[in-house]
């Protein structure tokens, strides 16, 4: 499916996630499924919780015990394919990575996207953090309903 | 005739990476370019790259472009950079003709390094030349370097990893990508570069092609049709979109010409997109001193033509009996590099095509 | 169409070249190519194919394929998208009839 549609199944997208128990704190979400030739978010992580070895076409696996959330490997990631999630009460905590225009603000609310890119919900900016780091990536903090844990991915235009 | 000890031809990442290693050799080095710019088409890549931190993996192409170039300034004294020159003519006797400003001149090497990349496919369908309708890489080249918009609502034709970054690219500039169409079953290119794309809304349309363009003086829709598991039309399957611009990204061909000319050994490798020339390990044609890099030996990503134009650089030194100080570990450091980069699934394709070129990867 | 406004990169207003199109004045920017200063004008027939007199507009943008030649001061089969746009030039659709000894 996600060959065909570049939109990943259920079942694939839970496989990266750990036990919703360890999400009272942030942990890193590495949506890899396909073998390329890529370490950054390896490289990047400050605490070695990420590991790919010496073939750099491994998928990239994840020490949940070990990742703080700091979100290093957020803009490191070329692909764009991780995010930092956490669970407080009801609502989803995302750090996710941002390219376009234009660069949303502390306090607004914007549409919450699935990975689809249908619309599914309010999302409210949090934090944002755009420095030389990140590289011209913004990483948005954004909270969501705890329902859309394992399908909100991303923010697209803000509400009026 | 002057005879330089080294002349590149071409100034992408392959070209500049291997002026490089020549010039730590101690060669002199002429870097010939086409473009009003070095950097080849790191120049528009605005994505961070990926690969390891040996290739500047999470660094963008642009800016990749611009530590390449300024690796160049230790070497003032040593480098000669011809811009706006094409080179036209190259033969047997290590002489090039070069057409700059005007004018056509003459100039003769000790050894060349040709890393000339690689040209744009065009696809068959009915008025597949109308204005309007694009190769993906000069509409990049178009937004990313002049700041110029390709159209307002766009489609965009096949989903290697090319026609992937060109649509987030053009979502970034603000046009409206109205869908990907892919003629194969699935998609071609890395998969998180799909799912950035369709987390933004742009719909994937696998076994889809375009069948026919319509407009008068320019493009303004096309007509798609589905393909079945023959790649052949299905009737009563076509639809319309109304655009103002097509974008083409279905495949490179290596720039093999110049090697041609010399009548350099040539073998055709599907799986690397062409005419490419025959090469020992030391990356020398069958014309001796004469090294070829980059995607005119195979259509890869920059990552593989950086590390490639490093080879190259190394073995034209050697050649002319001036090795570089590390020459032994640098050239298993880069074949490491090399096989690292390829020995993944996504290697498969260039691996076949190594082994029916005769080459080890 | 220029972008005002990138994520990523930054296009500044640069100084304005003045050319001619087929005898209109055109304004162009500092850095751009004979191509990207006609595209911005919203130009995009640059010239026709020789048999059937077909419009053809810029394809590859790199110098590779010749669908964009056009005849700048007076030279014919200029490739206007590696071609530097300068002051007062003077930019003509390719004529239909382009012979290689013309």
């Amino acid at each position: 499916m996600i060959k065909q549609t570049g939109v990943p199944s259920k079942e694939q997208v839970k496989s990266k996630f750990p036990d919703e128990s360890m999400l009272v704190k942030p942990k890193a979400i590495i949506e890899c499924y396909q073998e390329i030739p890529c370490n950054p978010c390896s490289t990047s992580c400050p605490f070695n919780a990420i590991t790919i070895g010496e073939d750099i076409n491994q998928i990239p696996k994840i020490d949940f015990s070990i990742c703080t959330g700091c979100g290093s490997c957020v803009y490191a990631c070329p692909g764009l394919a991780i995010m930092i999630a956490r669970v407080k009460d009801d609502k989803a905590y995302f750090k996710i990575p941002y390219e376009q225009l234009p660069i949303p603000e502390k306090g607004e609310i914007w549409e919450g996207v699935n990975r689809k890119g249908e619309i599914i919900c309010d999302a409210l900016i949090e934090s944002i953090l755009r420095n030389k780091h990140t590289d011209r990536t913004t990483v948005v903090s954004v909270s969501v309903p705890k329902k859309y844990l394992y399908e909100f991915i991303t923010i697209r235009g803000k509400h009026e | 005739m002057v005879k330089r000890d080294l002349i590149i031809v071409g100034a992408g990442p392959a070209g500049l990476s291997a002026a490089k290693i020549a010039l730590e050799a101690g060669l002199s080095v002429t870097i010939i370019e086409r473009s009003p710019m070095l950097g080849g088409q790191l120049t528009k890549q605005t994505h961070k790259f990926f690969g390891s931190k040996e290739e500047y993996a999470k660094t963008r192409g642009i800016d990749i472009a611009k530590i390449l170039i300024s690796e160049l300034d230790n070497y003032k004294d040593k480098i000669e950079i011809l811009q706006e020159a094409t080179v036209v003519g190259m033969y047997k006797d290590y002489v090039l003709t070069i057409y700059q400003g005007n004018k056509y001149f003459k100039l003769e090497a000790k050894a060349i390094i040709i890393a000339t990349g690689a040209s744009e496919k065009v696809l068959a369908f009915e008025n597949n030349d109308l204005p309007g309708i694009y190769g993906a890489g000069a509409v990049q080249t178009l937004m990313n370097l002049y700041g110029v918009l390709p159209g307002q609502e766009v489609v965009m034709v096949g989903s290697g990893n090319i026609g992937l970054i060109v649509s987030y690219q053009m979502i970034q500039a603000g046009v409206k990508v109205k869908a990907l169409l892919e003629a194969a079953p699935t998609i071609g290119g890395y998969l998180v570069h799909a799912a950035k794309l369709v987390r933004l809304g742009v719909p994937i349309i696998t076994k889809t092609t375009v069948k026919k363009a319509f407009g008068k003086e320019k493009l303004e829709k096309i007509q798609t049709v589905k393909l079945d598991d023959h790649w052949e039309y299905i009737d009563g399957t076509e639809a319309e979109i109304t655009c103002d611009a097509l974008c083409i990204s279905v495949g490179l061909s290596p720039l093999h010409q110049l090697l041609s000319m010399a009548e350099i050994e040539m073998i055709y490798v599907n799986e690397l997109g062409g005419l490419i020339p025959k090469k020992n390990s030391n990356y020398e044609t069958s014309m001796p001193h004469v090294y070829a890099c980059g995607d005119v030996t195979g259509i890869e990503e920059a990552s593989s033509a950086m590390v490639e134009g490093k080879i190259a650089g190394l073995m034209a030194a050697a050649g002319l009996g001036n090795p570089h100080p590390n020459h032994k570990q640098l050239e298993k450091q880069f074949k490491d590099q090399l096989m690292n980069l390829r020995q993944g699934p996504c290697g498969v394709k260039i691996r076949q095509g190594l082994e029916k070129a005769g080459e080890a990867i | 169409m220029r972008i005002e406004k990138h994520p990523i990169l930054s296009f500044e207003k640069k100084k304005k070249i003045h050319f001619t199109f087929n005898g209109k004045d055109l304004v162009g920017y500092e850095g751009d190519t004979i191509a990207a200063a006609l595209h911005d004008n919203g130009i995009m027939h640059y010239s026709n194919s020789i048999v059937k007199h077909r419009p053809r507009g810029f394809y590859c943008a790199i110098g590779n394929c010749g669908s964009c030649n056009m005849t700048v001061d007076g030279v014919s089969n200029v490739k206007t998208c590696i071609t530097p746009l300068k002051d007062g030039m003077t930019v003509l659709s390719e004529k239909d009839e382009v012979t290689i000894h013309g």
